[in-house]
C-alpha cells in the first residue's frame, strides 16, 4: 500500500500547491453555463414540471465532474509520458502498474469530486433546487470514476498533445451536449437517442435527476456505470504494462 | 553483478542494440562510450525495464528481468538523460515520494532522504521546489533520487549532457565520490574525458555493436600512446605510435602543422570505426 500512498500523495501534494487557481478554474465553467443556460436562456422554461435552472443544475454537475475528471488524469498522463518524463519514473520503480493506475485514477476522480463539492456549495447559496441524496452521491462518485479511467487510458493511447485536444473534441464534448446534460433525450431523433443511450453521461445525468424513475431504473443507470468503470479499468491497467 | 547476453533490440528497419555481450563486476565503475545514436541509452533503457528487449537476456544479481521483473527494479537505480523530476514538489518531497514508491520504511526514508540531500550537497534546497533547480542541481538530485533505495545497480545515462564546464567538474566529483563507495555502476557517455578518469572499464559502442572493452590506459595501449596530429590535404590526420621516440622520428618526416600529443579514448574509437565519439 505504501506504493498506492506515495502516488496520491504525490497527487495532493501538487494540488495543495494550486489550491486556489484549481478552485477557481473549477468553478469558472459551471458558473457560466448556470448563467447563461439557467437564468439567461432558461428563465420562464420548464421541463418535466420543474424550473429550467433546477434541471441543469444535476447535468452541470455531471457534466463538469466528467470532464474535471477526464481532464486530469488524461492530461497529466499524456504530459507526463511525452513531456515532462515523469511517468518513467513510476515505469522503473517497483510498484505494480496496476496500483499506478488505481493510484491516478483515483486522484483524478478526487479532482471530480472536489469541482462537484464546488458547484454543490456554490448553487446551495443561491437555490433550493438541488436535493442531494445518497443515490445522488453514489452517482457522482461513478461518474468520476468512470471519466477519470476513460482519462487514464486516453492519455496512455494519444501519442500527442494535439490528438488529445482532438478527442475531447469528438468525443468528450459531443457527450457534454448530447447525453441530457441541457435537455431530455427524449427530444433527440429515434436512432440518436438509443447511441446516446449507450453512452455514461447518459445515465449519470438520468440518474441524478431521478424523477419519476423505478427502482430497475436506477439500478441499471448505477450498473452500467460500474460496467464501463470495470472495463476502463482493466483495459487502462493492462495497456500501462506494455507502453514504452 | 550485471550480465548481458546476446542483448538485442530491433525497430522496424533499425536494429539499435546488436548482440550484446557484457559482464560488469561487483563495484565495477563501467562505461559505454559511444557517438549519439550508437545504442547507449536503448541498452539502458532495456536493462532499467523501460524499453522491453527483442532478445537475449539480462541478469542483475542472478535474476533475470525476464521472470523477476519486480524485484529487479528494485535493485536498479537510474539516472535518465532528460530531467523527470516532478517540477511542483519540492526536493525533498520527490525523494520522498520516490522512497514511497520502493517501499521503505518511515524512519529510514527520512534517514536516507537527510543523508543523500548531504551526500549531493543540496541540503540547504531540500525545500525549494525543483522547477527553480539549474540544470546540474537536478542532475544531483535525480541521482540522490537514484541511490535513496539503495540499489545493488546504478545507471548513469549521459550524466553531464547539457550542463556547462564547472557543473560538469562538479558533476564528476559526485561521481568519483560514489565510485569511492564501491556501488556497482554502468554509466553511458559521448565524452572522452568523462569515460578516462572515471570508469574502471570501458566498451566502445557504435552503431549497437560493442567494438572493444578494457580499461581505458589498455585500449590507448592496444592504438599506441603517442599520437601525431597533422594536417595535409585540406583534413586533420592522425597516426599512432607507441613510444614518444617513435612519434618524434614520424612527426621529422612531415611537413607544416604537426602536433604530438598522449593518444585518449576518441583516438582509439577514430581508430576502430572511422569515427569520431565527440562529433
Amino acid at each position: 500500500m505504501s506504493g498506492l500512498y506515495g502516488i496520491l500523495w504525490q497527487e495532493f501534494v501538487v494540488f495543495k500547491r494550486k489550491f486556489v487557481a484549481t478552485s477557481i478554474s473549477f468553478l469558472i465553467s459551471p458558473v457560466l453555463y448556470l448563467v447563461a443556460f439557467g437564468w439567461g436562456l432558461g428563465s420562464g422554461v420548464e421541463i418535466g414540471g420543474v424550473s429550467y435552472m433546477a434541471y441543469i443544475i444535476p447535468g452541470i454537475i455531471g457534466m463538469s465532474t466528467m470532464m474535471t475528471s477526464f481532464n486530469n488524469t488524461a492530461n497529466t498522463i499524456n504530459i507526463s509520458r511525452i513531456f515532462y518524463k515523469t511517468f518513467e519514473d513510476y515505469m522503473i520503480s517497483p510498484i505494480n502498474m496496476t496500483v499506478y493506475a488505481l493510484g491516478k485514477i483515483i486522484s483524478g476522480a478526487f479532482y471530480g469530486i472536489y469541482s462537484a463539492t464546488l458547484i454543490i456549495i456554490m448553487v446551495s447559496i443561491f437555490t433550493n433546487d438541488l436535493v442531494i441524496t445518497p443515490y445522488f452521491i453514489v452517482i457522482a462518485l461513478l461518474n468520476c470514476f468512470v471519466f477519470s479511467a476513460l482519462g487514464f487510458l486516453i492519455g496512455l493511447l494519444v501519442n500527442s498533445h494535439s490528438d488529445m485536444a482532438k478527442f475531447t473534441s469528438f468525443v468528450i464534448t459531443p457527450m457534454s451536449f448530447l447525453c441530457g446534460t441541457f435537455f431530455p433525450i427524449d427530444k433527440m431523433p429515434e436512432v440518436l437517442k438509443w447511441i446516446i443511450y449507450l453512452l455514461p453521461l447518459t445515465h449519470t445525468n438520468l440518474a441524478l435527476r431521478t424523477t419519476g424513475e423505478s427502482s430497475q431504473q436506477m439500478a441499471l443507470h448505477a450498473g452500467i456505470l460500474v460496467a464501463y468503470l470495470v472495463v476502463l479499468f482493466v483495459l487502462g491497467a493492462r495497456h500501462c504494462k506494455t507502453v514504452e | 553483478m550485471l550480465e548481458i547476453i546476446d542483448l538485442t533490440k530491433k525497430y522496424k528497419n533499425l536494429t539499435a542494440v546488436d548482440a550484446l555481450n557484457l559482464t560488469i563486476a561487483d563495484g565495477e565503475f563501467f562505461g559505454l562510450l559511444g557517438p549519439n545514436g550508437a545504442g547507449k541509452t536503448t541498452t539502458v533503457r532495456m536493462i532499467s525495464t523501460l524499453t522491453p528487449k527483442t532478445s537475449g537476456d539480462i541478469v542483475i544479481g542472478g535474476e533475470s528481468i525476464d521472470r523477476n521483473l519486480i524485484s529487479i527494479k528494485a535493485k536498479i537505480g537510474v539516472v535518465p538523460q532528460q530531467n523527470n523530476l516532478e517540477n511542483e514538489m519540492s526536493a525533498w518531497e520527490n525523494l520522498e515520494v520516490h522512497g514511497m514508491l520502493y517501499k521503505m520504511p518511515k524512519e529510514k526514508r527520512r534517514q536516507k532522504i537527510d543523508e543523500m540531500l548531504e551526500f549531493t550537497e543540496l541540503t540547504e534546497r531540500r525545500d525549494d521546489l525543483t522547477k527553480n533547480f539549474s540544470g546540474g542541481m537536478k542532475r544531483k538530485l535525480m541521482i540522490a533520487r537514484a541511490l535513496l533505495h539503495e540499489p545493488e545497480l546504478l545507471l548513469l545515462d549521459e550524466p553531464t549532457v547539457g550542463l556547462d564546464a564547472a557543473a560538469r567538474r562538479k558533476m564528476w566529483d559526485l561521481l568519483k565520490r560514489l565510485k569511492s563507495k564501491g556501488l556497482t555502476v554502468l554509466l553511458t557517455t559521448h565524452y572522452i574525458e568523462e569515460a578516462e578518469i572515471l570508469c574502471d572499464r570501458v566498451g566502445l559502442i557504435d552503431k549497437g555493436k560493442l567494438l572493444r572493452l578494457d580499461a581505458p590506459a589498455n585500449l590507448i595501449e592496444e592504438v599506441g600512446k603517442v599520437t601525431v596530429e597533422y594536417f595535409a590535404d585540406g583534413e586533420t590526420h592522425e597516426e599512432f605510435f607507441p613510444t614518444r621516440e617513435k612519434a618524434n622520428e614520424y612527426a621529422g618526416s612531415l611537413e607544416g602543422d604537426v602536433r604530438i600529443r598522449p593518444s585518449n579514448l576518441e583516438d582509439v574509437f577514430l581508430k576502430f570505426t572511422n569515427r569520431r565519439v565527440e562529433s
